[in-house]
């Protein structure tokens, strides 16, 4: 005995009144993420960085390698305010240092190259892990041998072997690119080959639980292949885990890069980053202790907004944190 | 347990292997030469014999070989017959002689070490005289940092999103972010150029002999100290608060309460033992990272410990001091991963392994 039917059983097929516009995940996760003030102005400066890095030197045109012996150890302008017979000048509203290069514009230049190295080798990195990771959550065949030889790369010392081998192939790669274009080529290729296990381990988690989801069986019934499954199914839903270890990976490259240009294994001497503007400055900061704050800062500042950008996308991005 | 902990003993030994090849090979692949330094004016053949007297003239697999050997079967050797000789603790047993040094009397086979290319003389004893150094400023920081993070994180939990933990968070926020090599110089600047307070060198020569000198000793240890501490405190604070916040929510909280405990024997007592559960084996798992970090402070502070002695290794182009250094490194992360798998094993009852 079946229940009886309803009475009005149209009623049942009708499309209930829509209250509001439909609203997209996007839509969702920007209106989660304007409540994060620091993410908010994290975000802020750093696409303020990455604009004054890009175009800083069309307004501010001072050669960054320009020697100028005689302005050399400007201080900075504000210095005037407490000591009236500071050597400043609003040629060099930030000074210039021991050999009378301008500091704003070798800010501007360094910060282009530690940025460039940073995206670059967070993109790599983010490559790698979610190639390494597909192949392990996707194949089964692949999983173990990709997964032990995740772990084992994890037990590496990172720091040590990243000095051993910037420090060992600096030469050929110089001959081969160039000083600036060899260094950029290995420090990103350092970076990007040791960092990518995070990444990986997140992308073969998700993709273990997404692929026995109904979808992608469904997908499979109609016949899509696996590249097509991988591409246009399970790619884009381990993107916001991918967006959170992006930003991780972009602080991490950013303070690596700095810390090999301030050990002496970075860029050459002529070429300015944060991290070597640093590490030239350490030797005077009993004098000029602006030179160490100054680059300091940057990189600080630059991570500190990458970091709290991606702790508001984390909140974003977290479907069960979203709405509240 | 035990099953679990022989285990993973047995499988560290190919890990160990496979690490030790990898720099190994990385180190081989490299184009620096250790005769850069040696003047122009000595001819090629000469140069060639020199190589071969580093033991550089044989085959990759042979040189592999014979590392190993010297690491893992001489080494020990010179190590027992220490033990018995000299040290403290062991002297009373009969002295062994296990080791046969090399050298113009010696008749027959001998034993050859791990030869440091700089200095001429065993990588290990170099090694064994660096080491008190590092241990001390690096072990006093993860104590340090550890101490000061474990209340904070305690306290930052328990009242979520007060003033005190949003504080604690943008401080946290901020030890990820500023990296050793600014705030090393940051306090450099603030406390001995500005105020004079502390040495900015680290004088490793100092002997702790009376009260004045030990002062001393602590005065130049806390810079470093706190550079380090300041990237553990950060660390170990947010999964402290963390683990806590997941512990506070728990039934057996509601219950305890409701038993009539009293606030702090809930919170002391049954929450934070089994918060601590994850916290112990971050701590376990931090050790090797620090050590690698304490590289960038050393140079720094110009602490002559480890990390230093690789970075100098690196720039004179000594390999084998290199190689050995790199390696103790991954001894001590796959040995402290072991540590942290065994002990989450063992405080957590519901985690068993076989």
């Amino acid at each position: 005995m079946t229940d009886p039917m309803p009475q009005t059983p149209l009623n049942a097929l009708q499309e209930p009144e829509i209250t509001q516009p439909a609203r997209s995940q996007w839509r969702d996760v920007w209106d989660q993420f304007k409540h994060h003030k620091g993410a908010l102005m994290g975000g802020g400066f750093l696409i303020f960085i990455t604009l004054a890095v890009l175009f800083g030197d069309l307004i501010w045109q001072i050669d960054p390698k320009k020697l100028d012996i005689r302005n050399k150890d400007v201080r900075p302008i504000y210095t005037a305010i407490w000591e009236s017979d500071a050597k400043v000048s609003w040629a060099n509203p930030l000074g210039t240092d021991n050999l009378g290069r301008d500091q704003l514009a070798q800010v501007l230049a360094g910060g282009r190259a530690s940025m460039a190295v940073g995206w670059a080798a967070m993109i790599l990195t983010m490559l790698i892990g979610t190639t390494i990771g597909v192949l392990a959550g996707f194949f089964r065949r692949l999983d173990g041998p990709l997964m032990r030889f995740t772990d084992l790369v994890l037990s590496l010392p990172i720091l040590p072997l990243l000095l051993v081998a910037v420090t060992l192939f600096r030469q050929p790669l110089r001959a081969n690119f160039g000083p600036e274009m060899g260094m950029f080529i290995l420090i990103v290729g350092v970076i990007g080959v040791t960092s990518w296990m995070q990444a990986a381990r997140i992308v073969r988690g998700d993709i273990l639980a997404l692929k026995e989801r109904e979808f992608v069986l469904a997908a499979r019934a109609a016949g899509t292949t696996s590249r097509g499954i991988i591409f246009r199914h399970l790619l884009p839903n381990v993107l916001s885990p991918l967006m959170v270890s992006a930003t991780l990976g972009l602080a991490t490259a950013i303070i690596t890069e700095s810390a090999l240009s301030f050990l002496g294994v970075g860029f050459p001497s002529d070429f300015p980053t944060w991290g070597k503007m640093l590490a030239d400055a350490v030797p005077r900061m009993q004098e000029y202790p602006e030179r160490v704050m100054l680059p300091g800062m940057m990189i600080s500042l630059t991570v500190l907004s990458v970091n709290y950008l991606g702790d508001g996308l984390r909140d974003a991005l977290d479907p069960r944190i979203r709405g509240r | 347990m035990l099953t679990f902990s022989i285990r993973r003993l047995v499988l560290s030994v190919p890990t160990l292997l496979f690490i030790a090849l990898v720099i190994f090979l990385l180190l081989q692949l490299a184009p620096g030469d250790p005769m850069a330094q040696v003047p122009l004016t000595v001819p090629p053949e000469v140069k060639q014999k020199m190589r071969e007297a580093l033991g550089l003239g044989q085959p990759i697999h042979v040189q592999f070989w014979k590392w190993l050997v010297q690491m893992f079967w001489i080494e020990p050797q010179v190590f027992i017959d220490w033990l018995t000789n000299k040290s403290a603790l062991f002297g009373w047993l009969p002295d062994t002689d296990l080791y046969t040094a090399c050298g113009g009397a010696v008749e027959g086979p001998c034993d050859l070490r791990v030869i440091s290319w700089q200095t001429r003389s065993p990588v290990m004893d170099i090694v064994v005289q660096r080491l008190p150094q590092t241990l001390w400023v690096v072990g006093m920081a993860y104590v340090v940092g550890i101490l000061i993070a474990i209340p904070i994180g305690i306290y930052s939990a328990y009242r979520q999103y007060s003033v005190f933990d949003q504080a604690g968070t943008f401080i946290t926020m901020i030890g990820f972010s500023i990296p050793p090599f600014f705030t090393g110089p940051l306090l450099i600047v603030i406390f001995s150029v500005q105020l004079g307070w502390f040495p900015f060198i680290y004088d490793t020569t100092h002997v702790v002999e009376d009260w004045d000198s030990f002062v001393f000793q602590l005065r130049q240890m806390l810079m470093p100290v706190m550079v380090l501490a300041l990237q553990t405190t950060a660390q170990i604070s947010r999964f402290m608060r963390a683990s806590m916040l997941d512990n506070l929510n728990q039934d057996y909280v509601r219950t305890a309460r409701a038993k009539g405990l009293s606030e702090a024997v809930v919170v002391m007592i049954h929450v934070l033992r089994n918060s601590m559960i994850p916290v112990v084996t971050v701590i376990a798992l931090g050790v090797p990272a620090i050590f690698g970090g304490a590289i960038i402070t050393e140079v720094v502070f110009s602490v002559n410990g480890i990390g230093q002695l690789l970075i100098t290794a690196l720039f004179a182009n000594d390999l084998p001091m290199v190689m050995t250094i790199t390696f103790m490194f991954a001894v001590l992360i796959v040995f402290f991963n072991l540590i942290a798998d065994i002990l989450y094993g063992l405080l957590d009852p519901r985690i068993r392994y076989d």
